[in-house]
């Protein structure tokens, strides 16, 4: 009775110990495909572009001769859309976030429509969207082929996902912390204001960092808005205007093989560009850890 | 008021000789309201009291005055109303979306429900405890600071920080570290820490649910001591599921029980208030009997 208990056992020990490595297989695998695939385009990308990469590539206009064209006007156009980006989805997708989390009372049905259809658009495909910018604000509102029209249309495309992300993090905030500080008399701004939203920074710039990275590398929707490829000043906010993921578009679709290295050298410069933008998100997050 | 390191000592004492102690505390306050707590009238005066949440009658027709300058102890088993209830006292059941609150409750003769109090008005002057401790996740003076920071009495703010933490007999655990987070403090530290961000907004009443019943023995007799401190200056309001700490700390007990209706409803109600001494000895009612016999075996 006992032996065969403890054979048993023993058994169904070996059978969690194949179960254990077949997992831990699995997991290493997947680790190995995600690694190999980007690492191979990291590399194909820096094998091209980096010797393309140089102080005039930066400050050069495009120019159809390969050795002249540089991707000034595309680098200053994704910062610009980066700066419109956060000032503008930040303020409307917390705003958003923090009157659906802290404010809005469930119960009544336009509250659950908004929630609805906020998860519906962060499904909607950004072509949708680059269409709607045509159509609504470059020939609607006649703002006309500008950066402004791209950032507006980008900020769409990312609100929901900004607003999600906001409203996870909110939700993190134990409801103890609210019902104490309501108890010393705090009013409801207060409590969002000093307690709820300093404790719900860092998930909100995680979230809306990613968000945003995303938007970055968005091309469809700025090529509907007419992003130009070949400008050769600097863009305004209220211009003609071109970006880094057209600038590589265009370069790309080109024959001659110098371009392909321009193209692979713009990329590196996005990346670096997105790096930058991610470490900004870890600051953030560090800084108002350290708070507590 | 006591220091820190008497409060040590007067924790291990019986309460006989730490009612003692509190004397001169009496004496330190010129406030003679303190002094003649006992003629004052009731703070609060609770009737027909009902509490609904959405179509579940959750505490039914609770009529009672609470006294002045005392310890009232409700208790109850659980789900009979008890939080339901102290929540009403500051209007924090408000914050509950399905939750309706009828009846009447005057707060020294006003009505702490009719529309025109606010119910952040009234936070200010009826504080609360919570069952687990909720310190905010920041330093423990940013804890304490936070009350009267929030109702723009800054003046003199690490006084007041300083006076709230000596009250809650925390300060010398904390004097030489008020900038560490309060997250790093015992459970029983995060709870006494509680009690001093509260006293900070100097309130008239502290009510607290359950205050010690997540902490351990050591903790909850220093809150029970500081109970007896407290309650020369405020009306203290305590919900408890310990009826050896009701029996310690409060003049007044209200015994809760549920009644079932016929289709399942499960309500409470306030079976019997009185003096600590004939809940615990000579109840009027049963079900109090049956009930306060019952835990002691
Ligand atoms: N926020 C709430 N929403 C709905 N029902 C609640 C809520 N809080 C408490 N209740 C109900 O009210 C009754 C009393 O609960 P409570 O006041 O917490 O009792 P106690 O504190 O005595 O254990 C219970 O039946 C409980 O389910
Ligand atoms: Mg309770």
């Amino acid at each position: 009775m006992t032996s065969t208990s403890a054979l048993g056992s023993r058994r169904a020990l070996t059978q969690d110990r194949v179960i254990n490595w077949l997992f831990l297989s699995f997991l290493a695998l997947s680790l190995l495909v995600g690694f190999l695939l980007l690492g191979a385009l990291l590399v194909d990308v820096f094998r091209k572009g980096v010797g393309e990469l140089s102080w005039s590539f930066l400050t050069n206009p495009p120019s159809s001769l390969p050795s002249r064209a540089g991707a000034r006007p595309a680098i200053l156009g994704t910062i610009y859309m980066m700066i419109l980006l956060v000032v503008l989805t930040v303020p409307l997708g917390v705003g958003t976030a923090i009157y659906l989390e802290e404010y809005a009372n469930k119960n009544r049905w336009y509250n659950r429509w908004l929630e609805i259809n906020i998860q519906n658009l962060a499904g909607v495909p950004s072509i949708v969207y680059g269409i709607l910018g045509l159509a609504f604000l470059v020939r609607g509102l006649g703002l006309g082929r500008v950066l402004l029209a791209g950032a507006l249309i980008l900020t769409l495309l990312v609100l929901p996902t900004v607003i999600v992300a906001a409203r996870e993090a909110l939700r993190a905030v134990p409801d103890s912390i609210r019902q104490g500080a309501f108890a010393l008399g705090a009013s409801q701004w207060q409590v969002v204001s000093r307690q709820v939203l300093p404790a719900a920074i860092p998930g909100i710039a995680t979230g809306a960092i990613l968000a945003l990275a995303r938007a970055i590398g968005e091309t469809a929707p700025l090529l509907m808005v007419g992003a130009l490829a070949f400008i050769a000043f600097n863009p305004t906010i209220l211009g003609d205007f071109t970006a880094l993921p057209i600038q590589i578009f265009q370069w790309i679709s080109r024959p001659q093989e110098e371009f392909r290295h321009k193209a692979a050298a713009a990329i590196i410069v996005l990346l670096a560009l997105l790096l930058v933008m991610n470490a900004f998100a870890v600051w953030i997050r560090n800084r108002y850890e350290r708070r507590w | 008021m006591l220091k820190g390191d008497d409060m040590e000592t007067a924790q291990a004492t019986e309460p006989a000789v730490r009612l003692d102690r509190v004397e001169p505390a009496i004496a330190d306050r010129s406030d003679p309201a303190a002094v003649a707590a006992v003629q004052v009238p009731p703070v609060f005066q609770v009737t027909g009291l009902s509490v609904t949440y959405g179509s579940h009658l959750a505490l039914a027709d609770v009529t009672m005055d609470i006294r002045s300058k005392a310890v009232t102890a409700f208790i109850g088993p659980s789900g009979c109303g008890k939080s339901t209830f102290i929540r009403c006292f500051n209007r924090l059941n408000d914050l509950i979306p399905s939750a309706r609150v009828t009846g009447q409750v005057l707060y020294h003769e006003d009505d702490l429900y009719s529309p025109t109090v606010d119910p952040v008005e009234v936070r200010k002057l009826i504080g609360m405890v919570f069952q687990k401790p909720n310190p905010f996740p920041k330093s423990i003076y940013d804890n304490v600071a936070f009350g009267p920071r929030v109702l723009r009495r800054k003046d003199e703010l690490d006084g007041r920080v300083e006076m709230a933490l000596r009250r809650a007999a925390l300060w010398d655990e904390v004097k030489d570290r008020l900038k560490t987070n309060a997250l790093s403090l015992s459970g029983g530290q995060q709870q006494r820490l509680c009690i001093a961000r509260c006293l900070a907004v100097e309130p008239d009443v502290i009510l607290m649910d359950e205050p010690a019943s997540a902490l351990d023995p050591i903790s909850t007799s220093a809150i029970e001591d500081l109970m007896h401190e407290l309650k020369t200056d405020y009306t203290i309001v305590v919900v408890t599921h310990n009826m050896q700490q009701a029996a310690r700390v409060a003049e007044m007990t209200a015994f809760f029980s549920v009644d079932v209706g016929e289709d399942g409803q499960r309500t409470g109600v306030l079976v019997e208030y009185d003096e600590t001494q004939t809940i615990f000895t000579t109840p009027a009612d049963p079900r109090t009997e049956g009930y306060v016999t019952g835990r002691f075996g």
